[in-house]
């Protein structure tokens, strides 16, 4: 048996962040900034939106658009940073508001930039295990929420989205193995302060955030670009190297190389070091920026839209980040 | 590897900078627009050019180019 991703849809908040609104708040030159970013636009919730209200519209969009999943959803996943509820489980919520079958399991992970690659392989195990045949995987992450309104890399960087991917029984094609990574030391580099169970918020955290559209109560996350670079140089070319391994591909036999969008940078600069032709490494940053978990099924269903990627085709994805963690797969979409 | 190289490179991958206006004395941080993502980019570009992955102190002591020239070329020794 084999699983394989059936249908993907995101949901972007109706706010933008523009490279223009950007440069001239921090007086940069829009054209170097879009140069060096990639980004023209990035979304940004409203105040009073959190992940899963991203994730819900993404799989309500879905839903609507291909009823016969209503009654065929016997697993949710729900993948995000930012949880609604230390419980219950977000996920459960989510479910409830979907109006989903009661024989169906709930299960929440919270995690980042790798999200979409761990979500995958959880779903193709529970489905693979007979245990369920059918999963909804929403991934959402509000990064803008834990930006300081003066950082200025963060906010040229990162943008909010929800997706839901449905992955579902095939007996031909389908998701491939994965390759998973994690090293722990890499926490300080890119981390989200306070706001947590280890660091919660104090009065003196809340008074000098006063000033900070919703006084940054989700925490604030702090990056060393660097180090997050070095690691992504490092690791990455490695990963899709085990990865290839791991399913028995060559380099060439490979249609498409679709990254997590962490930064044109990081992305320019692993295209060139693994060699890979332009053809195949697909890019999709100008409309959203680095959207975190959701980078990957946003760049899926782009590049199949635009047939840059068709069913049938192999497809090497790779997720890496905050964590540091990162995990690959081939899928035959 | 030869300090032009470097420098051709680096000519090559920042639109801001006119090619003929870099020499080894040249202050990296005090090129045209010079900010934290140059930095990035930097880091990207002598991986890709040099197959030298610097760490952040390296980056960080290499005032000018002909310092950055010495640090690539003692890792790759």
């Amino acid at each position: 048996m084999r699983t394989a991703i059936s249908k993907i849809e995101y949901y972007l908040p109706e706010t933008i962040l523009t490279t223009e609104d950007l440069a001239n708040k921090f007086n940069k030159d829009s054209s170097v900034l879009f140069k060096n970013t990639g980004i023209k636009k990035r979304h940004v919730r409203n105040l009073n939106q959190i992940g899963s209200d991203l994730g819900f519209e993404a799989a309500n969009q879905l839903l609507q658009k291909y009823p016969e999943y209503n009654s065929k959803i016997d697993f949710v996943i729900f993948c995000t940073e930012g949880l609604d509820y230390k419980a219950p489980t977000t996920s459960s919520t989510l479910h409830y508001k979907l109006g989903l079958k009661e024989d169906c399991g709930c299960i929440d992970m919270p995690m980042g930039c790798a999200g979409y690659i761990y979500g995958l392989s959880l779903a193709d195990a529970i489905i693979k295990s007979e245990n369920a045949s059918c999963v909804l995987f929403i991934a959402a992450d509000i990064p803008t929420s834990v930006i300081h309104s003066e950082d200025f890399e963060m906010r040229a960087l990162f943008g909010d989205a929800g997706t839901a991917t449905i992955i579902e029984k095939k007996e031909t094609h389908g998701i491939g193995k994965f390759v998973f990574g994690n090293d722990g030391s890499g926490a300080k580099n890119l981390l989200v302060e306070r706001g947590s169970t280890r660091a919660p918020l104090d009065l003196t955290y809340i008074n000098e955030y006063s000033d900070q559209p919703d006084g940054l109560s989700h925490g604030r996350m702090t990056m060393n670009g660097l180090e997050v670079t070095r690691f992504s140089l490092e690791k990455v070319p490695m990963l899709l190297t085990k990865t290839l391994e791991k399913n028995n591909y060559s380099f060439e036999e490979i249609d498409l190389f679709v990254l997590h969008q962490a930064s044109l940078i990081i992305l320019k600069s692993l295209k060139r070091k693994c060699n890979i032709p332009d053809a195949k490494f697909y890019i999709y940053l100008e409309e959203v920026g680095n959207t975190v978990s959701c980078s990957i099924p946003i760049a899926l269903y782009h590049a199949e839209l635009e047939g840059k990627l068709k069913r049938g085709n192999k497809v090497l994805l790779l997720g890496f980040g905050v964590g540091y963690s990162w995990g690959g797969t081939v899928v035959e979409y | 590897m030869d300090i032009q190289e470097l420098i051709k490179c680096i000519e090559e991958e920042f639109d801001e900078i006119e090619t003929g206006s870099l020499s080894d004395d040249s202050s990296i941080r005090d090129l045209d627009g010079w900010s934290s993502m140059h930095a990035l980019i930097l880091i990207a570009l002598v991986d890709n050019h040099f197959d030298v992955l610097l760490t952040g102190e390296e980056l960080k002591n290499s005032l000018t180019i002909q310092d950055l020239h010495e640090v690539i070329s003692k890792r790759k020794a």
